[in-house]
């Protein structure tokens, strides 16, 4: 008899767990056919020669590794990639945070700027960077530039300024990393905000009645207590703009402008242009560990800094 | 004294709205350029640089939706988005409850494998997922697409309404189970109805995400039938002579939805934007 019930409960608590799992099921199963098959297959590929049609995968081993580390196009795409991110870094976070600082306080209209500026940020990468392309366009019809930008120009008597802006290789990587900070420096914006609003406004009165004026205040203040998350906005930044690629694609196309290559293009071409879908999964291992490994670094830095203020 | 310190209020302050509106400027230009752009036509558009155009036409917008195929770019477009976080909402939720309430064997296994999902940058994932789809024979089909935008958006929307899901107080969710109601019912009519700011959030960031993905719809969807907007685009891009006005018009119809779904939502945006950051 008690043996009875006792089973009849670990059944329910059978049947209670099965029930459980049945609601992680859509998710987990999405998961692994969408996700986890996906990075098993890329890894394995990796190892392969395949032209993604034919049945024979080829192992090489290490053969794709081996060939990237003396791939001179792929490490310039990198080094693009890296001339992007640091414009980002530099220019978009530098703007993000004064207009951050600017709309900290009580000032008119602060609703309308904060509606503004995250405007570029929802629109997609091709609507950004097909108006982009036609504002800095070189071309010229009727008698007139194409581009906007050209047109002001030569309207302004500034002719020596007028420049193909990106088709000539020395300002095109210039014109796009802008371009993504234009669409970028939004986000920063917002976050950065909300960073700064959690600062005790009490730290800045006890500042002012010291008699710190706003640069003191500034340094000693509200730079030391928003280092967590200018770190974190540097890891994002870092891993949006190194992956950029959309914005290249729909500003200069794709194929022939070895001048815009950044490393998705190259991944791309690999796959689609040269059919060699064995280096393509190599190339993106490659990128995925020196992106895991940067971003970990700065994650180290930024654990370290807030122990520091623990302390 | 006062006098001066006000005078210097106000120097300061016009010179903090002159950055802030020429930056505002930067931001809305492009836009109105391209929304004017779209209302004039190729004769006039290389000469009339006027803000507003001396002639509105509003054929092109006529020619992009029927000729330029942007009509049915746009029903694909809705398809996608609609389908995609629905899916997301129904998915997520499901599991992002069992991962706050309930108790199974291997639940936290399951969570940090999505959690690590959501921090491992995978480029290049594009690679193996195109490779799936044919294998599946799911290339070129609408249902092979919304199945990889959900896997898309699933970290992410879980990890938010897990946390939700943990702050929420679960006495109502006692109340319903004293009442008999099952644990499917207690998550459709209890939890769902409850966790509506969260789901909002992820409605919202999923709306957009998938309304601007482009390198799957490109990868995944040959038929000119099954392609969405961004994909419809770009068949600009490279073009020698461009149609710019038909152009600004087809960017036109691809943007507003976007920017109407932000100016009315932008509390929501902002909100699950700042909360994020602050949580990170």
């Amino acid at each position: 008899m008690a043996e009875t019930k006792a089973k009849r409960f670990s059944f329910l608590e059978f049947k209670g767990t099965a029930e459980n799992y049945l609601f992680i099921f859509p998710a987990v199963a999405i998961f692994a056919v969408f996700y986890i098959y996906p990075f098993y297959e890329i890894l394995n590929l990796s190892f392969h020669e395949w032209d993604g049609i034919g049945l024979t995968r080829t192992f090489i081993g290490l053969g794709n590794f081996k060939e990237i580390m003396q791939d001179k196009v792929w490490w310039t795409s990198m080094w693009h990639a890296g001339y992007i991110t640091l414009i980002a870094l530099i220019f978009q976070n530098a703007l993000a945070f004064g207009l951050a600082l600017s709309c900290d306080r009580d000032i008119r209209a602060r609703k309308f700027y904060r509606v503004v500026f995250y405007l570029p940020p929802v629109l997609s990468e091709v609507v950004v960077g097909l108006i982009w392309q036609w504002i800095l366009h070189s071309g010229i019809q009727s008698g007139e530039p194409i581009g906007l930008l050209n047109f002001f120009l030569t309207k302004a008597h500034l002719n020596h300024l007028v420049h193909n802006w990106l088709s000539d290789p020395k300002t095109a990587l210039t014109c796009i990393a802008l371009v993504h900070s234009w669409k970028g420096f939004g986000w920063g914006f917002i976050i950065m905000l909300a960073g700064l609003q959690t600062i005790d406004r009490q730290l800045y009165e006890a500042a002012r009645v010291d008699g710190a004026g706003p640069f003191r205040t500034l340094k000693d203040i509200t730079i030391p207590m928003m280092v967590p998350v200018f770190l974190m906005v540097m890891i994002l930044t870092i891993l949006g703009s190194m992956q950029v690629f959309v914005l290249v694609l729909s500003m200069v196309g794709q194929g022939l402008v070895y001048h815009t290559e950044v490393p998705v293009t190259r991944i791309l071409l690999s796959m689609t242009g040269l059919s060699r879908f064995g280096y393509a999964c190599a190339q993106g291992i490659v990128f995925g560990f020196i992106l895991i490994v940067s971003s970990f670094t700065l994650n180290k830095i930024s654990k370290r800094f807030k122990q520091d203020e623990a302390r | 004294m006062l006098n001066r310190f006000k005078a210097k209020s106000v120097i300061q302050s016009i010179f903090l709205h002159t950055l802030l509106m020429a930056v505002a400027i930067t931001c809305l230009f492009p836009l109105i350029w391209m929304f004017r752009s779209a209302l004039m036509t190729n004769e006039t558009v290389f000469v009339d640089k006027a803000l507003i155009p001396a002639s509105i036409h509003f054929e092109n917008f006529y020619l992009a939706w029927t000729k330029g195929g942007f009509g049915m770019y746009f029903i694909n477009s809705v398809i996608y988005t609609v389908s995609v976080v629905f899916g997301i909402v129904m998915v997520a939720s499901l599991a992002a409850y069992a991962f706050s309430r309930l108790d199974f064997p291997g639940k936290n296994f399951f969570f940090y494998m999505f959690l690590a999902a959501m921090m491992i940058p995978l480029p290049g994932s594009f690679v193996p997922l195109y490779v799936l789809m044919n294998k599946l024979h799911l290339a070129n089909t609408r249902i092979g697409y919304i199945l990889c935008m959900i896997n898309v958006g699933l970290s992410l929307s879980i990890y938010i309404l897990k946390t939700f899901f943990d702050k929420m107080s679960p006495a109502l969710e006692d109340a319903a189970r004293m009442d008999g109601c099952s644990k499917l019912g207690i998550w459709r009519h209890v939890a769902l109805p409850l966790a509506r700011p969260a789901i909002a959030v992820i409605v919202i960031f999923n709306t957009l995400n998938v309304w601007n993905e482009y390198i799957l719809a490109t990868l995944l969807l040959n038929d000119k039938n099954l392609m969405p907007l961004q994909r419809g685009l770009m068949v600009f891009q490279g073009s020698h002579s461009t149609d710019y006005p038909l152009l600004m018009a087809g960017l036109s119809i691809t943007a507003l939805p976007v920017i109407l779904v932000y100016l009315f939502m932008q509390k929501h945006i902002i909100k699950g934007l700042s909360a994020g950051a602050i949580a990170g």
